[in-house]
């Protein structure tokens, strides 16, 4: 929570104002005991009569409109900072979510960021809007109270501070209990979200296996999980009033058996013990509408716990620098890959020793089966991840020292899943360039063959796409995503077996597009299929993440076993 | 989605509530005791006040007897109040989760086209979010609107033994302070429908772009994405500020009416006392106190249920949104006299179908196919000519709005879904897996197979290898939608799925495109026993995968142009001649 409270620094005068206004308010229905006691001895004992009873009353009703103005102002204010405070936060999240590298997206989880990002931060909002109001004027009236007290008789003062002190122990107690309780259930709430998630992502399998009851089932399974753990929590927060109810009553007995005591001996009378006992039956009054809060608070807390992970996440993708080479500058290649080895987290290596070079305008073709390392290959280009050992270099920079932002601008990427995102194609395509005109789109769209795709949507490029492309097909997705690579006029460009839902006619008219195009782009190019890498200037065979061979499309049906297998699978009749 | 009104809103809140009608009666009965001890300590408080007089006037023997009468009451307070605020957590989650499950067994049976249609982020929200709120606002209610009220006829009670005018003056005037929050909460409600829809709008976006962040990442799209995000985030903000603000002036208002009324006590009260003769009244200054201080006590609960309105409000808006989605019309239901479809013999036929997703633009039109038990049949043709969609329909995913789908001659709609679906395999080349083992996901068609059937299988579909490979084989846990697993393992395990469970006719939608064509071949022989003797609808781009079929379908726009095997399609020199041939292009 503290590291979050940064996120209320614009709002600091907000966040001092709201606290105090909400203090002149308690001020001023401090002072109403006194008129209503001035009303009783003055004008009813005193004697001065009705006009005098009609003006204090008068004064009343104006204590009340100058506490509803300053309420309503404090109000404002808290709501302000709370809001604010929490647009920053969200924008901050959400920046950070940006930040994080593939694999920590896969390990959180879409789902669990969302929750983060909305039912947490609310809570925490409300967390912040509440503190603001109420939490200041509880104890400036709980502390008060006390001071008086030690102002009228510091024996019985003392039973004041002692009461306070085991109340502060008892209410910060459970808090400390409920705490991670709140955050245990609200992972549970994580496995809800997910449950649900799943089941609208893989609805059309879901319901091709009849699987409606057992995803019922285990939804309400974790659905109970949750309740239960709320309940848990529950029956231990509930303990905060009945136990500070019973601290308070408690303590008044005390106190009023103390005060007996001093009064018998003279120390006190009967109008301070009246007093003293007023003051102790505010403490109760407040503590009561704390506890309450206090519920809400600890839930805050432990929201802002799950945030603050998120923040914690380690930003880049480690490198352990002592692998990587120096860069080889003079950059004679224009990509150059030097003995690189890469493997996700602690499993086996997905690259082993991968050399190459390629020259600037070159077309490469990578192939092997699946789970051979060509997706970890060309990822390894755009730096989505790091090489573990060895350098990949791009115009002689080591890519890890080349600033990802400059990088990705040279790199036009289509990935293996093709999605398209809400808004219309023409939004789309300007992913790759803001700034692209209708031409510049338009040609882009014609070189990925998807002139088709827009002619049949009604508007053109002005065409609605749903969330993911829904709207599409998988084939037009894929055209339309290369489209919007090439947008971009990009040097290197990357299509990461991205014309596998496409019939071969149509990769075949993409192919010869591709080599037309006047920019000349490196293009890289991960296929099932030698028909799409046959005419590449350097195919690379990869083989469980070792290069099983290197050269063109002759020379490799003559050199290398593995490409011969892979060719006549697919062209059995030619080959035989 | 059909917006409800906040009547119907709070019906069926109630409704959602009766179930628990025991619980909800022992929880006020609970209030009770806890509002009677709250207001009686503070009587024997006073009287054990006025036992401590003066110096040596001070009865300490008869202060032991109050002492334990008020040592019980306490006592019975407390427990009171734990029970019920545990019972009151109790009905509030037990409410939620009954939600929770009502719209998540709704999701259930939604028609595809309302889920293909709608962002997942937002119903996702609906289903958290919203109900998380509703949850915060119904606990509140709870804890607070009985004890409120109980504590509210408490002190009137008292109050009208005291001063009975004064009392009915207070009678009178405090429904003011519950008109004022009635007026702030009606116009604030429109304010929380809006925040919960701009809310649902970021979750939107949130989940779209968050799901595709590698793409994000390669089109340096951050910053837009950010700029787009920081508009959305400034719109809820404004939202926002505007319903937590003019809600929370409930509060300070209704407290302004409560000094109000506290400045007609103390006026009328000393009048009464001036003039003492005017009312046959007996009053006293001490009793005007307690008059005063029973009248605070009486307008605070106003206040705490003012603010409950206020949360009830915001709670009842996202009920409202929860609901409309429990309201969306479910599928067209099997009908009652629907037969379970047993021992298909596979023969299927399109008879007529007409098909469009959007009315004013018709897809298919009058499609007739014949595929007889056993047969091969090949969907061939350019992207977007329309092969998803003949899925659609022999899956019942969506049903033809003219002519007929017919599965060994009975009308696929005469005969159960289940039923239905059960008899196809199906694998797309969207693949998708759920969370949970790499066993879990193969079973899911066959939940009783023995782990040598499920070895088997994958080794059949050469799946078993790489799984092995896998930190803890078929017992690793794939995260959401298949986690680290390549594209092509993933395919890999949507066909070991089938291949466990063989049923009569199969779907193969690009089954094998993420599969390299080693593999592939290794794993053609597993698909050809897998297709003897069933009928399979295969789509494909390989033609070479095709060429055996018994019956080519090449289709463009929604229609059939070709229809034939290979050899009659090659020598017809058609469209397929085309297709086929550019295979070999250069």
């Amino acid at each position: 929570m503290r590291k979050l409270l940064k996120y209320l620094k614009h709002y600091k005068l907000e966040s001092v104002l709201a606290p105090f206004f909400k203090l002149l308010e308690a001020t001023f229905e401090l002072i109403v005991p006194l008129i209503v006691a001035s009303i009783v001895d003055d004008g009813v004992k005193g004697g001065r009569g009705a006009s005098y009873v009609v003006y204090m009353c008068l004064l009343l009703v104006a204590l009340g409109v100058v506490g509803l103005i300053s309420s309503v102002t404090a109000q404002y204010f808290a709501a302000k900072s709370a809001v604010g405070f929490a647009k920053e936060l969200r924008s901050d999240l959400f920046k950070k979510m940006q930040s994080l590298s593939y694999s920590q997206i896969d390990k959180i989880g879409t789902s669990r960021m969302i929750t983060r990002m909305t039912s947490d931060v609310n809570q925490i909002q409300s967390g912040v809007n509440l503190v603001l109001r109420l939490f200041m004027r509880s104890p400036f009236i709980v502390f008060g109270a006390m001071i008086m007290a030690f102002v009228i008789s510091i024996s019985v003062g003392r039973v004041f501070a002692i009461t306070i002190a085991i109340l502060c122990v008892v209410v910060f107690g459970i808090m400390l209990i409920t705490i991670p309780l709140y955050k245990k259930s609200q992972a549970n709430l994580d496995k809800v979200t997910a449950s649900t998630r799943q089941t609208l992502v893989g609805v059309r399998v879901l319901r091709a296996f009849c699987k409606e009851k057992e995803e019922v089932d285990d939804f309400n399974k974790k659905n109970g999980a949750l309740c239960a753990s709320q309940k848990f929590v529950g029956l231990i927060s509930a303990l905060m009033n009945p136990l500070t109810y019973a601290i308070i009553n408690v303590g008044t007995i005390v106190l009023v058996y103390v005060g007996g005591l001093e009064v018998n001996s003279g120390a006190l009378s009967q109008g301070d013990m009246i007093a003293l006992y007023n003051y102790m039956a505010l403490i109760l009054v407040e503590l009561i509408k704390l506890a309450n809060l206090i519920i809400t608070v600890t839930k805050s807390f432990a929201c802002a716990g799950r945030v603050s992970e998120i923040f914690e996440m380690p930003s880049e993708i480690s490198c352990d620098a002592e692998n990587i080479e120096n860069a080889p500058h003079a950059g004679e290649h224009f990509i150059e890959f030097k003995n690189v080895c890469a493997r996700y987290s602690g499993g086996a290596n997905a690259l082993t020793d991968i050399s190459f070079t390629v020259e600037k305008g070159q077309t490469v073709g990578i192939i092997g089966g699946t789970g051979s390392g060509k997706t970890t290959l060309v990822n390894l280009i755009p730096h989505f991840y790091e090489a573990n050992e060895g350098a990949v270099c791009v115009e002689g920079d080591n890519v890890n020292e080349l600033g990802d932002e400059k990088l990705r601008n040279m790199c036009g990427i289509v990935p293996q899943k093709a999605v398209l995102f809400r808004g219309t194609i023409r939004q789309n395509m300007q992913w790759g360039n803001p700034g692209a005109t209708d031409d510049q789109i338009l040609s882009a769209i014609d070189c990925a063959c998807a002139a088709d795709v827009v002619a049949s949507k009604d508007g053109g490029l002005d065409a609605y796409v749903e969330q993911g492309g829904k709207n599409f097909s998988g084939g037009q997705r894929q055209r339309l995503t290369i489209a919007r690579a090439l947008v971009k006029r990009p040097e290197i460009l990357i299509l990461d077996d991205s014309a596998s839902a496409l019939d071969y006619a149509t990769d075949a008219r993409l192919r010869a597009n591709l080599r037309k195009l006047d920019y000349a782009p490196t293009v890289f190019i991960v296929s099932q299929r030698t028909s799409s890498i046959r005419n590449a200037d350097k195919i690379i065979v990869l083989d469980d993440g070792k290069i099983a061979g290197m050269g063109t499309h002759e020379q490799l049906l003559e050199s290398c076993q593995l490409y011969r297998e892979i060719h006549y699978s697919q062209y059995e009749k030619e080959g035989a | 989605m059909a917006a409800l009104s906040k009547k119907d809103v709070y019906k069926r809140v109630l409704k959602q509530i009766k179930p628990y009608s025991a619980l909800v009666i022992t929880t006020i009965f609970l209030a009770l005791i806890t509002v009677a001890g709250n207001l009686w300590a503070p009587i024997i408080f006073g009287d054990i006040i006025d036992l401590i007089i003066s110096p040596g006037n001070v009865d300490f023997s008869a202060m032991g007897v109050k002492f334990a009468l008020l040592g019980g009451v306490i006592a019975a307070t407390c427990v009171a109040q734990w029970l019920m605020n545990v019972i009151n957590n109790r009905i509030t989650y037990e409410v939620v989760r009954d939600i929770r499950a009502q719209a998540f067994a709704h999701l259930q049976v939604l028609p595809l086209k309302f889920i293909d249609s709608h962002s997942y982020g937002d119903i996702v929200s609906r289903n958290i979010a919203d109900v998380d709120q509703f949850a915060d606002g119904l606990l509140m209610g709870f804890t607070q609107l009985f004890t409120g009220v109980l504590t509210i006829l408490g002190t009137l009670i008292l109050m009208f033994t005291l001063n009975w005018i004064i009392a009915l003056i207070v009678f009178f005037i405090t429904p003011l302070s519950l008109f004022v929050a009635r007026f702030i909460a009606t116009r604030t409600y429109s304010l929380f429908i809006q925040t919960s829809r701009i809310r649902g709008e970021q979750t939107a976006f949130v989940e779209e772009m968050i799901d595709n962040l590698k793409v994000v990442q390669a089109f340096n799209r951050e910053d837009e994405n950010q700029t787009q995000f920081d508009e959305i985030n400034e719109n809820l903000t404004k939202a926002s500020l505007k319903s937590i603000f003019y809600s929370s002036l409930t509060n300070p208002c209704t407290r302004f009416v409560n000094s109000v009324i506290y400045a007609a006590v103390a006026l009328s009260g000393a009048l009464t006392l001036i003039f003492p003769s005017a009312l046959p009244i007996v009053f006293s200054p001490g009793k005007l106190t307690t008059l005063l201080s029973y009248s605070n006590q009486y307008t605070k609960p106003f206040n705490e249920i003012s603010g409950v309105i206020t949360e009830l409000q915001n709670a009842v808006a996202c009920a409202a949104r929860i609901y409309e989605l429990i309201d969306e019309p479910a599928q067209q239901p099997d009908a009652p006299d629907a037969q379970e479809l047993e021992n298909v013999k596979g023969d299927v036929a399109f008879e007529g179908v007409t098909f469009s997703y959007d009315p004013e633009k018709p897809l298919i039109r009058d499609l007739n196919i014949k595929a007889l038990a056993g047969q091969r049949v090949a969907i061939v043709g350019p992207t977007g000519c329309g092969k998803t969609t003949l899925i659609n329909l022999l899956m019942r995913f969506y049903d033809p709005q003219g002519g007929a789908i017919t599965v060994d001659g009975k009308d696929a709609r005469s005969v159960t879904r289940y039923s239905l679906r059960r008899n196809y395999g199906m694998v797309l080349q969207d693949t998708w897996l759920k969370s949970g083992t790499v066993r879990d996901n193969i079973i899911i068609g066959a939940p009783d197979a023995t782990d040598e059937q499920v070895i088997a299988a994958a080794k059949a579909t050469h799946a078993h290898n790489f799984i092995m490979q896998l930190e803890k084989g078929y017992d690793t846990v794939i995260g959401e939608d298949g986690g680290s697993l390549s594209q092509g393992q993933k395919q890999l395990l949507c066909i070991t799925r089938i291949m466990l469970c063989l049923p009569p006719m199969l779907i193969l939608d690009e089954a094998t495109s993420s599969i390299d064509t080693r593999t592939e071949m290794r794993i053609q022989r597993a698909f050809a026993k897998l297709m003897q003797g069933r009928t399979s609808f295969i789509v494909a781009h390989r033609l070479s995968t095709i060429k055996e079929a018994d019956i080519i379908l090449v289709m463009k726009d929604g229609n059939i142009i070709e229809q034939g095997n290979h050899d009659q399609l090659i020598q017809k020199q058609g469209f397929y001649y085309q297709l086929y041939n550019s295979q070999f292009a250069k």
